[in-house]
């Protein structure tokens, strides 16, 4: 069951290119939460008025959890500030995670800048779990500073291939490059596999086309801005078939974030 | 012991403290979050007889001092409320007021009806106000005729205490609440969210996908205190108030100028337990100002002659 936790910061470190990192004391959310699920943050500094922010876990363990974000904006900025023994109130878990890849599958996971924090979580979790399939993270970015935390993934033997669109680090370009050379060893082995992905629109498209087109499952998290967080308000809206055949309005934070490959339907 | 509960036109509510249409979800989105003890009433997201898609996205934007909403009453339709939402949130223990609209006054009594029939539903809360529907809503409340008309249609297809939410941008709240009086409304609630637009000047394009939508938050309080106040100096009805209650003070002042219960919206989103808080909050009040009962504070308001 979600809850409304007040946490207290453990560590708060900026980790380059505008991106932090931010371990909470969460005992109750850390026991609960599973990869992809979100939290809702009360960011400190903010104004009563102001409305929480989504962030996804990046790990949870020991009574703690993880965030990896970037400063875009008022809310995230001012949380780049806090400091430990800060505290703030943090809702979750909240939306529908990632299920586990089917035995014998290999894991491919398709990240763009933040978008490695929900993946991370999955990894380790599988990692946990013996999950005996291979796990690969496709990481793209604008440069090497938007990679991040691949230290981490290569500690839990997740095998790293990277791209960044100014070729400073990996393949030059998307991460549909380095993407498609491997669905393409994929095909031709026979290997079954399914996709996650979490990072910007074009990026989750491009996996989903390719997760249909190859039949294989595809799991998206998708990023829509909140203000319940909790399906109440209907803000959040993602496009979906229904089982009629027309598109409905989906809510992001409790049918998603994280969609079939198959459900969306794009703009 | 200060006795909370209050009558509003017919509703027993055990606290003066209610969620407001639109941001409680269907009423068990909160679970886990939320005191459901602490409530004296949930009031449902809006339904109207067929579902209902919504409007496109964006459909909202934060800003200061609140946030534009364009949901445009996306819902499933009132008899798969009744058969499906509803039977779960009952067991939450809470009154709920069912929110009603439609395309036409018809629509609006057809719905109704359905409403009404339900196990479960306590009141039931007509929206004539939401500046987010072309096709309907708004249209009903924007002149006391209509209004009168799309009342007359409604009243007779319900038994259950039946309230009527009104919009904040009208010249004069008089004739609109004689309206709601000589027709049988049971109460009157207020207010809607006011007509509001954002603009990203970068894209040079409206913000939301609505264009337009309706302000919310902390920024309306004083506007819905004004509202309160003229609406209870020209009517007996009693009023459910709701604007920018983010704390205790919000719902006393509402209070004072003459409502006889509040709800929370926009502010839920923040923090889900400030309802619980407005209610803990205006118990002290009581004790500390000597009332025995939270309804004794419902238009106390002590004012000077104006010079
Ligand atoms: C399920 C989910 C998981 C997320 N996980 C992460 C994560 O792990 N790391 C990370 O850095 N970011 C993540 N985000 C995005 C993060 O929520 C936004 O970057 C953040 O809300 C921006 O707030 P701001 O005040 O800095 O920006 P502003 O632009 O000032 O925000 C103004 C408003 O827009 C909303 N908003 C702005 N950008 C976004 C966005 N991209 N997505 C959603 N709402 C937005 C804000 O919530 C706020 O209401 C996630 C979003 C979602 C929906
Ligand atoms: C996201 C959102 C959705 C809303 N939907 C409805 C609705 O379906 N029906 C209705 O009568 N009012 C609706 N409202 C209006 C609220 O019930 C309330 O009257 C208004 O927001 C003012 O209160 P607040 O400032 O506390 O939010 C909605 C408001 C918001 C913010
Ligand atoms: S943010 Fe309110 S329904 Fe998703």
């Amino acid at each position: 069951m979600k809850c409304d936790e007040l946490c207290t910061v453990a560590s708060a470190t900026a980790i380059g290119g505008g991106y932090s990192m931010l371990l909470l004391d969460a005992p109750a959310i850390s026991k609960e939460v599973a990869p992809g699920q979100f939290v809702h943050v009360r960011v400190p500094a903010l104004a009563e008025s102001d409305l929480r922010r989504p962030f996804s876990v990046f790990d949870a363990r020991g009574g703690r959890i993880e965030i990896l974000f970037k400063s875009v904006g008022r809310g995230s900025e001012l949380l780049a500030k806090v400091r430990p023994g800060d505290r703030m109130r943090v809702a979750g878990p909240l939306g529908r995670g990632f299920p586990d890849p089917a035995p014998g599958a290999d894991a491919l996971l398709v990240a763009g800048g933040y978008g490695v924090a929900p993946l991370h979580f999955l990894s380790a979790r599988l990692k946990e779990k013996g999950f005996a399939g291979r796990i690969v993270l496709f990481a793209g970015g604008r440069t090497a500073a938007d990679l991040l935390q691949l230290d981490r993934f290569a500690a839990l033997g997740v095998e790293c291939r990277t791209a960044t669109d100014d070729g400073s680090a990996g393949a030059k370009g998307l991460v549909t490059v380095p993407l498609d050379a491997a669905l393409e060893e994929c095909r031709r082995s026979g290997r079954p596999f399914e996709l996650f992905a979490c990072g910007p629109g074009g990026m989750l498209k491009a996996v989903a086309d390719r997760a249909m087109a190859l039949g294989a499952p595809g799991w998206i998290s998708m990023d829509r801005h909140m203000a319940c967080g909790v399906g109440a308000c209907f803000a959040c809206t993602v496009k979906t078939r229904d089982p009629k055949g027309g598109v409905a309005n989906a809510r992001c934070c409790v049918n998603g974030p994280v969609f079939k490959a198959a459900e969306l339907v794009w703009d | 012991m200060v006795d909370m509960s209050v009558d509003l036109g017919g509703l027993a509510m055990r606290t003066p403290v209610a969620t407001a249409s639109g941001t409680f979800g269907y009423g068990r989105e909160y679970e886990g979050l939320v005191d459901y003890s602490a409530l004296g009433a949930v009031t449902a997201k809006g339904v109207r007889m067929s579902p209902w898609p919504g409007n496109p996205a964006p459909r909202h934007v934060e800003v200061p001092g609140g946030m534009i909403n364009a949901i445009g009453l996306q819902g499933p339709g009132a008899e798969h409320f009744v058969k499906w939402t509803l039977p779960r949130v009952r067991a939450l223990g809470v009154p709920v007021i069912a929110n009603v609209w439609g395309g036409s006054a018809e629509e609006y009594a057809q719905a109704a009806a359905i409403l009404d029939a339900a196990e479960g539903v306590a009141a039931i809360e007509m929206n004539v106000s939401c500046p987010n529907v072309k096709e309907g809503g708004h249209t009903f409340g924007s002149s006391p005729q209509t209004l009168a008309a799309t009342v007359r249609a409604v009243r007779p297809a319900v038994r259950k205490p039946l309230i009527v939410k009104l919009a904040p941008n009208v010249p004069d709240f008089a004739p609109y609440l004689k309206a709601l009086e000589d027709e049988g409304a049971d109460a009157v609630s207020m207010i809607n969210t006011m007509p509001a637009m954002a603009i990203d000047i970068e894209k040079r394009r409206p913000v939301l996908g609505n264009r337009t939508g309706g302000l919310s938050g902390r920024c309306i309080h004083p506007v819905a205190v004004k509202a309160v106040y003229d609406a209870h100096r020209a009517s007996r009805l009693p009023i459910l108030a709701m604007g920018g209650v983010y704390g205790p003070e919000d719902a006393i002042e509402l209070m004072l100028a003459g409502a006889t219960a509040v709800a929370v919206g926009t502010a839920t989103f923040t923090d889900p337990r400030t309802a619980e808080r407005v209610a803990a909050g205006i118990a002290a009040y009581c004790g500390r100002h000597g009332f025995a009962a939270a309804r004794e504070i419902t238009g106390a308001l002590q004012e000077q002659d104006p010079c």
